[in-house]
Formats: C-alpha cells, sequence, structure tokens
C-alpha cells in the first residue's frame, strides 16, 4: 500500500509546540555546533575558490611557472581544488556522523516522545524562543 | 577529411547501440514504475532511493552533454581555460552538501517551493518559485535540445536542417514516453544506467590515452603541446579563451560565481534530495555525486589533452559539430568504429536522461505549486495532480521539440550559463535566506526572486550572445550594452541584496511559529516526508 508521509499515524503523532524545542537549550547547541561548523568552512572554500579564479584570471606569469617536466603551478592550484572539494567532503561527514546526527536524533526522540508536545506546559521553555 | 569520413561509415553502428540502449532502458523503466501509485510515488520515486543510487543518478542528471563534448572539447582546443569549468562545476557542490540537501530534504516534498513557502505566505512565494523553476528548466532543456541537434551532425552524419530537426523531434519523443511512463522513479534508473555508462566510457577513454604517453601526465602535455605546433605551450597556460582583454577577464569571474552558485539552486537537483528516504541518506547521495563527479572531471582532463595530443585542435575545429567533436573524435582514433559507436550511444543517452529529469521536474513544479496549491487551494487528490502532472510532461516535451528545432545552430555554452546564472540569481538567495534568517519575509523573498529572475535575463538579452558580434544570435542587430556574456556578476549580487532590502523594509513580520517549526524540523528531521511502503 502506498501512502503519502506520515500523516496515516495521526493518533501516535506528536503535537510540539516547536517554539519550546527551538528555545531549549539542547536544540540551541545543536543549532550552534551545525553554524559554527558549517559556516566557516562554507566561507573557507568559497575564499579559496575564488582565490583560484583570480589568480587564473590575472596572474598567468604565477600560475605559468613549470613545477615538474611540463605540469606547471597552475595545474597543481587546480588539481588543489579537486583535492580540498574530496577532503571537506570527508570532513564534514566525519563531522555531522560524530557529533550533529546523535544531537538531532536526541531531540528528535524527544519531541516524538512528546516531551515537548502543545498541551504540556514544560516550564523550563518560557516563551520567546528567540535570541 | 578522412578522420570524419571514416566516422560517418560507422553511422548504422552508432544507431544500432542507440537502440539497444533504448531498448533496455524502456524495459527497466517499464517494470520499475509498475507499483507507481501515489504523487510521492511519480515525483519522488517513493522516496525509497538509496544514497549510492540516488547519488549515481545526481550524477548522471549533471553530467550533460555539456559537461562531456564541452569540457573536454573546450580543454582540447582552449587548454588550460576548459579545464577552469570543471573546477567551478565540481566546487560548487560543496554548496549543496554544506548549506542545501539536508536542510531541504527535512522540510520539502516534492518541489523547491516548498521550502520556501514553508514560513513565508503561500500563494506568492509558490507562483514565483514555480516561474523560476520553469524558466531555469526551459532554458536548459533548450541547451540540451540544441546540443541533441549539434551532437547528431557528427555522430549520424545528418547536417540538413530538416534532418536535425527529425532527430530532435525522435529525442524529445523518447523522452516524454520516459517520463510518461516511469515518472522519477523511471527516470531516476535512466539516470543511473547513464551515469555508470559515462564514467565508465570516460574512465576506459582515460587509461587508454594515458597509456599511450606511458602513464605520465607531463608526456601527455609534452604531446598536446607538440601537435599545437608553434606558440602550442600556451595550451597549458590560462588566459587562452579569457585573456584576451580586460571585459573577458571580468567575464570570466562573472562565470565562476554562475558556476560556483548556481548547481545548489538548479530546480533538477534540488529535487533529487526528495527521491531518499532520510535527510542522511540526502547527504550520502551528494558524498557519492561529489566523488563520481569529481572523477569524471579529472578524466576529461586527460580526455582533452589526449584528443589535443592525438587529433590536434585545428583538426578538431573543422569537423561537423565543431569543438563539440573532441570526445568522439578521440574515442574513434583509439578503438575504431566501436568504441565511437559506445561513446555516441552514451552522449545520447546523456542528453536523453537529461531532459527527461528536467521535464519532471517542470510538470511536479507546475501540478504541485501552481496547480494543487495555488489554481485548486489544495483541494485535489494526489491521482488528479499526477494526471495534471502528466499532462504537463507532454505539454513541455512538446515545448522543448519546438523550441530545440528553433534553437538549433544557436550557442549551446549561452543557454546552459544562462540557465546557472538564473537558478543561482533567482533561487539560491531565497533558499539560503530561508533556511538561515529569522527574520526573512515574504516581501524579502519576492524581491529576490523576480528580482534575480528578471535581471539575469535582461542583461543576457542587451549582452554580446544576443547582439552585437558575429557569433551572436541576431548578429545583424547591436544592443548589447552590458558587455559580459555571463550575467552574475551583477544578478546574483543584486538578488542577494533584494532579498536583504525587502525584509527590512517589510513591517510585517512572518509567524514566528512557523520559523520555529521549520528551524527544528531542518536541523533534526521532526516530522520529514517518510518513504512509501509498498
Amino acid at each position: 500500500m502506498g501512502n503519502d508521509a506520515s500523516r496515516d499515524a495521526a493518533e501516535n503523532t506528536a503535537h510540539p509546540d516547536f517554539r519550546l524545542v527551538q528555545a531549549s537549550d539542547d536544540f540551541q547547541r545543536l543549532r550552534g555546533s551545525h553554524r559554527s561548523f558549517v559556516f566557516p568552512l562554507a566561507g573557507a572554500f568559497l575564499l579559496w575558490y575564488f582565490l583560484y579564479v583570480l589568480l587564473a584570471d590575472y596572474a598567468h606569469g604565477l600560475l605559468s611557472i613549470p613545477v615538474v617536466g611540463n605540469i606547471n603551478v597552475g595545474l597543481v592550484l587546480g588539481l588543489l581544488q579537486f583535492v580540498s572539494t574530496f577532503g571537506i567532503t570527508a570532513w564534514y561527514v566525519r563531522r555531522a556522523n560524530s557529533t550533529l546526527d546523535p544531537q538531532a536524533e536526541a531531540i528528535r526522540a524527544e519531541i516524538e516522545g512528546h516531551d515537548f508536545d502543545a498541551e504540556q506546559s514544560v516550564g523550563a521553555g518560557r516563551e520567546g524562543g528567540a535570541r | 577529411m578522412s578522420l570524419t569520413e571514416s566516422l560517418l561509415s560507422s553511422t548504422w553502428l552508432n544507431m544500432a547501440i542507440f537502440a539497444v540502449f533504448v531498448g533496455v532502458t524502456i524495459v527497466i523503466v517499464i517494470r520499475a514504475s509498475r507499483n507507481n501509485k501515489t504523487a510521492a510515488d511519480y515525483y519522488a520515486g517513493g522516496r525509497s532511493f538509496t544514497g549510492g543510487q540516488n547519488g549515481t543518478a545526481i550524477a548522471g542528471d549533471y553530467l550533460s552533454a555539456a559537461s562531456f563534448l564541452g569540457i573536454t572539447g573546450a580543454i582540447a582546443v582552449n587548454g588550460y581555460d576548459g579545464f577552469l569549468y570543471s573546477i567551478g562545476f565540481l566546487v560548487a557542490w560543496l554548496v549543496a552538501l554544506l548549506l542545501v540537501a539536508e536542510l531541504l530534504r527535512n522540510t520539502g516534498k516534492f518541489t523547491m517551493a516548498d521550502v520556501l513557502a514553508f514560513r513565508l505566505r503561500e500563494r506568492p512565494v509558490r507562483i514565483a518559485a514555480a516561474i523560476s523553476t520553469l524558466a531555469v528548466c526551459f532554458f536548459y532543456l533548450l541547451a540540451q535540445m540544441a546540443g541533441a541537434g549539434a551532437l547528431i551532425a557528427l555522430l549520424l552524419g545528418i547536417s540538413s536542417w530538416e534532418g536535425q530537426a527529425v532527430v530532435i523531434t525522435v529525442v524529445g519523443a523518447l523522452m516524454i514516453m520516459y517520463v510518461l511512463l516511469g515518472g522519477m522513479k523511471g527516470t531516476t534508473w535512466v539516470q543511473i544506467i547513464k551515469a555508470v555508462l559515462l564514467i565508465a566510457g570516460a574512465f576506459a577513454m582515460t587509461v587508454w590515452v594515458l597509456a599511450l604517453h606511458g602513464f605520465n601526465l607531463s608526456a601527455l602535455l609534452g604531446s598536446a603541446v607538440e601537435t599545437a605546433g608553434a606558440g602550442g605551450e600556451k595550451l597549458l597556460n590560462p588566459g587562452l579563451a579569457y585573456g584576451k582583454s580586460e571585459t573577458s577577464k571580468l567575464d570570466f569571474i562573472s562565470l565562476g560565481l554562475a558556476l560556483v552558485l548556481g548547481t545548489a539552486a538548479l530546480p533538477h537537483v534540488l529535487m533529487r534530495f526528495y527521491t531518499v528516504p532520510t535527510s542522511k541518506e540526502a547527504r550520502k547521495s551528494v558524498v557519492w555525486a561529489i566523488w563520481l563527479i569529481g572523477g569524471f572531471y579529472l578524466f576529461t582532463l586527460v580526455l582533452g589533452y589526449g584528443a589535443a595530443a592525438l587529433i590536434g585542435a585545428d583538426t578538431i575545429k573543422a569537423a561537423p559539430g565543431g569543438v563539440n567533436s573532441a570526445a568522439p573524435l578521440l574515442a574513434f582514433v583509439l578503438g575504431g568504429p566501436l568504441l565511437l559507436g559506445f561513446i555516441s550511444a552514451v552522449a545520447f543517452a546523456t542528453i536523453l536522461a537529461v531532459v527527461a529529469g528536467l521535464t519532471i521536474t517542470a510538470a511536479a513544479s507546475f501540478a504541485h505549486d501552481i496547480y494543487a496549491n495555488v489554481l485548486a487551494k489544495g483541494k485535489t487528490t494526489p491521482a488528479s495532480e499526477v494526471k495534471v502532472a502528466r499532462c504537463t510532461v507532454v505539454v513541455i516535451g512538446i515545448a522543448a521539440i519546438a523550441g530545440g528545432i528553433f534553437a538549433n545552430g544557436q550557442n549551446v555554452a549561452f543557454l546552459v550559463a544562462l540557465a546557472f546564472a538564473v537558478a543561482a540569481s533567482a533561487n539560491l538567495p531565497t533558499i539560503l535566506y530561508s533556511l538561515f534568517w529569522r527574520r526573512f519575509t515574504t516581501k524579502g523573498a519576492l524581491w529576490s526572486i523576480y528580482g534575480g529572475l528578471g535581471s539575469a535575463i535582461l542583461l543576457i538579452a542587451f549582452s554580446p550572445v544576443v547582439s552585437g558580434t558575429k557569433t551572436s544570435m541576431i548578429p545583424s542587430a547591436d544592443f548589447d550594452w552590458f558587455p559580459l556574456n555571463n550575467p552574475g556578476l551583477v544578478s546574483i549580487p543584486l538578488a542577494f541584496a533584494l532579498g536583504w532590502l525587502g525584509t527590512v523594509l517589510d513591517k510585517g513580520q512572518e509567524s514566528p511559529e512557523k520559523q520555529a517549526e521549520m528551524e527544528v524540523r531542518s536541523l533534526t528531521g521532526v516530522g520529514a516526508e517518510k518513504a512509501v511502503s509498498h
């Protein structure tokens, strides 16, 4: 039987107050560790990529210097872009598996265990949520 | 011209191998789609693909004829400057991996608009997102169809305009059949088969070329320089294509920007993230895609310089199909008619698979965003939505055939670059803002989408690709007041600025509950769409 999404299990579904979840320490920690990893990394690879683009565009002399045989600085830099892309990918996956996933799973388990249901008034979270 | 003549003698072999590919894939499509029942089945393949399968399909979707034929040819003719394309196309995947793929999978259902409309006012945002989706898909489709025409000139020896129109029609009809029969599941299997064939074929040729040069990259480069004759060492250095003037240098930066920011905003790439059961599988698919695509671009580096060494830029440029013929010519020089037939069939399959992926994306966007959520205000059944999607497939297919025949012979790179620039301008700012900026509002989204879409298309219309030079679409006219071929350098920052400005000037505020829900769901995966269980 095909069913569209999880809606069928309505009785069992939690109805969380998402602002409560958002304000919880656990979620703020997850959000923090996600952003503090992903944003600097994204900024770094974009900088490195544009540095390369600018060098290839305006520093022809530098990139034309031979390194080994017919292989010049430009080719080495270009291949390093491949290496850094593969490296960042592996790094992100390791970090996501070891740090981000367990945190997300814990919060998901709490929500699905009705810890944050709207009816239940949990004192800790309070209103507002926002920083 | 003996090379081209002997190439034409293998036309029947090419056609036979291609026919085998079509036959095998049709059978697989029909088998795969037997239990297509719901909208999630039709649009998202039941969300039942594994990360590895989806990653391979993404590679199949992404490595279009522009990548295979275009980049190999660009390296063969322009040397180092052709290599720059592959770097932009690859690095761009990090944007998708780090910022978009998983969060999108957790918050959306079928289309990009699902994510954008999550916490903003649904109607206007969905309409805007659907319009930009359709625009990007259409330009990308035109490029692929026009590419099919150019390819045929070389591979089947059909050089008359009418003959090519017939072939474009056949490609379009086949594509409609795949998508109608198979939906996303069938389309995905076509992508997977094609990706495996393409990467395996490119790998075999790469090993072959390297073997001829003693597995020494430096020796290969040296022999490319030697074949090029006087001044051949320019092939190894940057600047051959983009170093001519200050304007062309700026153009290169613009292209680099559009390439790196466009990928994570291409609707047909985004839609693929919905075909896996969880965000973790979405992450795995991007990782697979990065390894496959990166590996493939390393192969094209060898193939491009291999073609420059074994054939030479002048012979390539003189062949029918021009620069695009470098890869097929190289296949012929290496393995004779049989390898050429295989590579040609793979090139056809490439166009067919990419076109099918684009068509199903455009159809889903129209049926799900415009028909179901705007016109019928959500009061539809999944069955009627899928029916509308199927009708849309036929309409888009016919439009693409007509557009492809019209665009045949036009500058293909222009259309691909336009698709990337439009995607990066119209879609990426809104995707990033709505995922990461709490304060972002509907006004900001609309300003950014329409501003980015409009400025990108307008600047292209007044650029040298449309008028003013000998290679323009309308060489006789002269209204090219925008000097760059690619609009990204202006339109992408403009769209980011408009999204910010619209939000700051918006006195209203979006629902904080919805914002909280979206943020929690995007990071934890709570309530994400589940896989269909049969």
